[in-house]
């Protein structure tokens, strides 16, 4: 039974009904089966990050988890967070802050965050920098990254 | 980096979780949070046949005090032990929740299991040197029904238990508290898995040490006692002397391997420093 | 790291952390408009919401999934290939080898001098493997997974042959040839200065001071690995590869070249690129290949690195050892300079820029920024079975600057001076500018002295010792590290040609061309991969044609679209495109001034922009929209003389003399004499790269580029074991810094314009990984000297310096003086 599994997933409000072969990462599934190419892979082994978004609401590694274990699940990725023309509160930190260069380590970052500042509204510095310190990026040296998550949390304690 | 093809196994309970492993055969793993078989299985360094996934079993997912024992489901997540909370929980247990913020990072720590590390068995895992640390019992749910192994027959060697191929973690039960505990560690980076770590648990009575447990990370196929280490403390005074006689015992007493990040020697050493500051420690909290 | 010892601000000296690191809130606008403004970047909107276009992204239906079957040992002749087994998987279409590409040329990176020998490296290999990695057959199949799987099917037979996994085995008597060409593993060996009278000075000196470096192999790792999409387009009759590259125009030529084609048959596309950093700026094999399958399948055909063959099969660099010797004077200036360096180039010549690329860097640069006419430097390009190398942002200079900043550290021992004194006394003044350095090289203005002396003081050098020896009776070893360097930027064609490569890069084109609308494209042969050269250009074009950046665009990455060009790299593209942009915008400008002086019937030379109109000087009153001059220039050219109009547009080249930027850099550093652990305190930066067109932005290369200096100087390393197996294929392994492991970063500037580029800016896209290495390797020794320990390699790993410590304990205390090695 390495046959596909018909799934069901939500992702970003969407519902999706999908045939998925069982060892498909939901790194794949998101970018090749639902052309939603913003999610990142940069490693395929946990360690970047690059590949982060949300599973019921909490960050996981696309890379560690399969497709078919999303099935009834809600996933939310970086397309959700605003558009080019509405960006969100935190991309717009991010952008005020120089918090990315390529850009690709850069949603994964987006979701870790967005996840961490739900629940921690109010972060001390330290706890930040323990957050970032998750994923990999190779331009910024972390620098603005931090800066931007600061502002954004202070942002968004500011109402 | 994709993994071989598997077969997939969605549990209901555990029941239906054993009784799939019973008749996938020894082929098939358990999926829990899946932070380190899946990794393995994308560089094809694990591939099993068939993957039974538990990771929806909610009623696995608890931490709670039992007379006066400390109850942790299998499938309670890192972050579960990282948010421990209760003064009395946090006097006797507390060592959990500093332990935890020792294991990888947020992300992880929101994904990784408790049974899932316990039953991967990695030489530096903090839960493993829990275990051990705790006495933990160790309740394997299986075909014939549950069944209790004691940590320190649970840990057999390198990423191997003595969990039967159809047994499953279902929960760790810590017997008694251990105020006086704490790890300390050392790796290179931010969140790796430790180079060398040791847990350590020390209680006193009138100043004078009655009972020391010594647990070393990363030195071994599997988390190991400082026997000798132990034996130094109990009935010292715990003072700075007797602290690092235990430490030195601690070194002399391992043969650790060596690799790219740390040779034999090293790890020798590093052994002796944290066993004196994870005692020391231990014993603020004694 | 888990140990940390001593408290978070314990060891940053009183006063001296004040100065809060450069920010990027909003700047007022410099005089004269655009540049020198922190503009939000014109890229991030799209790449911050999922909208960007890496290759990886690209799969049409049909594509055909490439996955390489790669040799396992490091030296071995191919004796049978065996892909029947992969062939009758379900959903495999082909497995390619050396055998199918009859007419695929290698790539043979070559340089026109008798020190070098030329080697071929084979797209696939061809009867012989010469690392672990290399790749032998191409499996192509509907997916991924599948293709994997029938990889692991596809049978090799090899005669192992023995492998020599280091410079010392390379180099040893009766040890194994690399290639036949080399027998003796040597590919390059260069003398490129020689002083006469050299030994005297060294017989004669007050004194001599030696040093040994060595650094280890190290990777790029760019968070998006490499990747390819090709396919075939019958309608124009090219191969059309997207790849996630640097060089858009060098891939072509190497394609082309090695397929038998011409280049217009060749387009290369290359979208957004996360992160190269030199990896990407040369061709891969896997560039051909995709290409080379795509056209003989007649299918598209997408390959994409994963981390394990990132790690292993990726182009390396930075293996390098030094030995060097300085002579001084009683006063400590230094009188001459003698070294020999030895680099671990791997097993074949990347194209184009060969295996020699470290090796004369090494050499030419190690004088840097300090007064010196006497020099002597021998300098090896080693082969050995190991992956080839390719430049690494900053190439060798972070390792030359650490061999010859350990020297001036100990040097400031030796004489009394200290640190700072013994570098002040030997960089060159303001007043030697122009300074034609021993190698040739002419230094444009900087700001050496001032910016060691801005730094020394930033990091509260005056009450070192004091801060220093309150930590050590506390028991914790603190250490203050300093680096100065010169970053010679955007070599031109000139500097390229002395090189003698079969190409010779370094001009750079660009076309500015205004719409009928009055917006603006740009296009230039440069490739951003996220320096945010389309906010940059923008900004120059901005100022040239007064109008708002928002409406200037830019176009890169098509081969089809912009015009020849070298791409980003060698912190070329402000200085290179930047210059081009900015001589192609003037002549626009002057094209838009002259038709408005016709509408107004002004003198061209009185008329000026600004604003998004053109007016004449100082007379608001007559301006004519620059919307309208566009309009006119394309709707109604019939209002204008020949000559004027017809289209807007203009192109020009600009081909640098180089420029040469300067920083100094500074760690403080906490070591644990306990676990060896080094924790980074602070890290301040003083540098000088001219103007800054956007100061964010180079506050963002310069921070990044800290980072990966840091990296290099405690964290990353390849290793391999003695038969040339790489056991450093994950990032469990690699270790790449992470936000915890790193200092905020203090960046400060000074500038001194250059006349030799048209904005005044210099290159200065390399200079963090140039620095940090040196800087934090000197802050370390400085903490371990209170031991009388000190190590002489990067990464500083713990174990190295619980070792060193241990070493200079059991040591003879009477003879504790520290020993450098």
């Amino acid at each position: 039974m390495t046959d596909a599994h018909s799934i069901r997933i939500t992702v970003n409000g969407t519902e999706h009904e999908l045939a998925v072969e069982p060892r498909r990462t939901l790194a794949d599934v998101l970018r090749h089966d639902l052309a939603l190419t913003g999610t990142h892979v940069g490693c395929e082994h946990g360690i970047c990050g690059a590949c982060t978004v949300l599973v019921d609401g909490l960050p996981a590694r696309s890379c560690l988890m399969f497709g078919v274990q999303t099935d009834g699940r809600s996933v939310e990725t970086v397309e959700a967070l605003g558009t080019p023309d509405a960006l969100g509160p935190l991309q717009q930190a991010f952008t005020d802050h120089h918090g990315l260069q390529c850009g690709f380590c850069t949603p994964g970052f987006l979701m870790l965050v967005t996840a961490f500042l739900r629940e921690t509204p109010s972060p001390s510095d330290d706890e930040i920098r323990e957050v970032v310190a998750s994923n990999l990026c190779r331009c910024t040296g972390y620098q603005g990254i931090l800066r931007a998550v600061r502002a954004a949390a202070d942002a968004r304690a500011a109402g | 980096m994709k993994p071989a093809p598997f077969t997939y196994h969605r549990a209901r309970s555990a029941e239906e979780a054993v009784s799939l492993l019973a008749e996938l055969g020894d082929d098939a793993k358990l999926l829990a949070g899946g932070q380190s078989l899946v990794a393995m299985m994308n560089f094809r360094l694990a591939r099993p046949a068939a993957l039974v996934d538990i990771s929806r079993l909610a009623e696995l997912r608890y931490v709670r005090v039992h007379d006066g024992e400390l109850r942790i489901g299998a499938l309670a997540l890192h972050r579960d032990l990282e948010r421990l909370a209760g003064p009395g929980v946090l006097a006797e247990f507390g060592m959990l929740r500093r332990a935890a913020r020792y294991i990888g990072h947020y992300a992880i720590r929101a994904a990784g299991t408790f049974g899932g590390s316990i039953a991967h068995a990695d030489p530096a895992a903090e839960w493993c040197m829990a275990a051990m640390l705790f006495d933990a019992q160790i309740v394997a749910h299986g075909p014939g029904g549950d069944r209790v192994i004691p940590a320190a027959s649970f840990f057999k060697g390198f990423l191997e238990t003595a969990l039967r191929p159809d047994e499953m973690i279902i929960e760790v039960r810590l017997p008694a508290p251990r105020p006086g505990a704490a790890i300390c560690e050392f790796a290179r980076r931010h969140g790796d898995f430790a180079i060398v770590a040791v847990a350590a648990a020390v209680d006193s009575e009138g100043g004078a040490c009655r009972d020391a447990r010594v647990v070393l990370g990363g030195v071994a196929g599997t988390v190991q006692r400082a026997v000798g280490a132990e034996a130094a403390l109990i009935g010292s005074g715990l003072d700075a002397d007797a602290i690092a006689a235990a430490a030195e015992r601690a070194a002399a007493e391992t043969d650790p391997p060596g690799d790219i990040h740390g040779s034999a020697e090293y790890r020798r050493h590093l052994v002796q420093v944290l066993t004196a500051r994870a005692i020391g420690e231990a014993a603020t909290y004694a | 790291m888990h140990d940390a010892p001593g408290g978070p601000a314990a060891a940053v000296p009183a006063g001296a952390a004040a100065e809060a690191p450069a920010g990027t809130a909003p700047q007022v606008p410099a005089a004269g408009g655009w540049i020198g403004r922190s503009l939000r970047r014109a890229e991030d909107r799209y790449l911050l919401t999922g909208r960007g276009s890496f290759v990886g992204d690209h799969e049409p239906r049909g594509t055909l999934h490439l996955v390489l079957v790669r040799s396992y040992v490091a030296s071995a002749t191919i004796e049978a290939i065996d892909a029947s087994a992969a062939l009758r998987q379900p959903g495999v279409a082909a497995v390619i080898t050396a055998a199918d590409l009859a007419g695929v040329a290698p790539l043979r990176g070559v340089l026109a001098r008798p020190e070098f020998v030329a080697t071929d490296m084979p797209v696939l290999a061809a009867g012989r493997v010469r690392h672990v990695g290399e790749p032998i057959a191409a499996v192509l199949a509907d997916s991924a997974y599948t293709a994997e799987d029938a990889a692991e099917l596809v049978g090799v037979s090899y005669g192992e042959l023995p492998a020599v996994a280091g410079v010392a085995d390379a180099l040893a008597a009766g040890a194994a040839a690399v290639h036949e060409a080399a027998p003796d593993n040597v590919l390059v060996d260069v003398t490129p200065a020689s002083s006469p009278g050299l030994d005297d000075i060294f017989t004669s000196a007050a004194h001599v001071v030696e040093v040994e470096a060595s650094t280890a192999r190290i990777t790029a790792a760019p968070l998006e690995g490499r990747a390819c999409v090709a396919a075939f387009d019958e309608r124009t009759g090219q191969v059309v590869l997207q790849t996630s590259t640097q060089v858009p125009h060098t891939v072509r030529t190497a394609v082309a070249l090695s397929l038998g084609m011409d280049e217009h048959q060749v387009r290369v596309i290359s979208p957004d690129v996360g992160g190269g950093f030199g990896q990407k700026c040369v061709v891969a094999r896997e560039e051909v290949l995709a290409a080379a399958v795509a056209r003989l399948l007649r299918r598209t055909v997408k390959w994409v690195e994963d981390r394990r063959e990132g790690l292993t099969s990726g182009f390396q660099a930075r293996e390098q050892f030094y030995h060097v010797r300085g002579a001084f004077d009683a006063t400590g200036h230094l009188l001459g300079l003698d070294a020999d360096i030895r680099c671990d180039v791997g097993a074949y010549s990347c194209y184009p820029v060969t295996c020699g690329v470290e090796v004369l860097m090494a050499a030419n640069e190690l004088p840097g920024p300090y007064r010196l006419q006497v020099y002597r430097a021998r300098s090896r390009g080693i082969a050995t079975n190991k992956t080839p190398i390719a430049p690494y942002r900053g190439v060798s200079r972070p390792q030359a600057v650490l061999a010859m900043e350990r020297l001036m550290d100990e040097a400031g021992r030796v004489t009394g001076l200290g640190a700072v004194e013994v570098r002040d006394r030997n960089l060159v003044d303001a007043q030697e500018f122009p300074y034609r350095n021993v190698m040739g090289a002419s230094y444009d203005a900087g700001t050496y002295r001032e910016s060691l002396a801005r730094c020394a003081e930033l990091l509260g050098h005056g009450s070192w010792h004091g801060v220093q020896a309150r930590a050590l009776a506390e028991g914790r070893l603190l250490g203050l590290g300093l680096a100065c360097f010169v970053e010679p930027t955007a070599y031109g064609t000139a500097s390229f040609g002395m090189r003698k490569m079969t190409i010779v890069p370094g001009y750079e084109r660009a076309t500015v061309r205004m719409d009928p609308s009055g917006s603006v494209i740009m296009m230039v042969g440069t490739h951003s991969h996220g320096q945010g050269h389309a906010t940059s250009y923008a900004q120059i074009a901005a100022d040239a044609l007064g109008i708002d950046p928002g409406r200037i665009r830019l176009r890169q990455g098509d081969t089809e679209l912009v015009p020849h060009g070298w791409g980003t790299f060698a912190s070329r593209s402000i200085v290179a495109g930047g210059g081009a942009i900015a001589r192609a915008s003037a002549d626009l400008a002057g094209q838009l001034r002259a038709i408005a002086a016709h509408l107004i019937e002004a003198a061209p030379g009185d008329m000026e922009l600004a604003d998004g109109r053109a007016q004449v000087r100082g007379d608001p009153a007559t301006s004519v929209p620059i919307d309208e001059l566009a309009r006119t220039a394309h709707h109604a050219a019939h209002l204008l003389p020949d000559g004027l109009g017809r289209g807007l547009e203009a192109t020009a080249a600009f081909d640098p003399e180089g420029t040469f930027s300067n920083a100094t850099h500074g760690a403080i550093v906490e070591v644990s004499p306990e676990t060896g652990g080094v924790r980074l305190v602070r890290y301040v930066v003083v540098e000088d790269c001219g103007v800054m067109i956007n100061p964010m932005i180079v506050d963002g290369q310069v921070a990044g580029g800290v980072a990966q200096g840091i990296g290099a100087a405690l964290f990353e390393e390849l290793c391999f074991d003695e038969s040339g197996q790489p056991v450093s294929g994950s990032f469990v392994d690699y270790l790449l810094p992470t936000a915890a492991d790193l200092p905020d970063f203090e960046i400060h500037h000074l500038c001194t314009p250059t006349p030799r580029t048209p904005t005044g800016s210099k290159g200065m896209g390399e200079g963090g990984t140039i620095g940090a290495p040196a800087a934090v390797l000197n802050a370390v020794n400085d903490a371990l000297a209170q031991v009388g320990a000190s190590v002489g390699r990067i990464p500083v790993r713990p174990a190295d310096v619980v070792a060193a410590i241990a070493e200079a304990a059991s040591r003879d205390p009477a003879d504790s003086r520290r020993k450098t090695q």
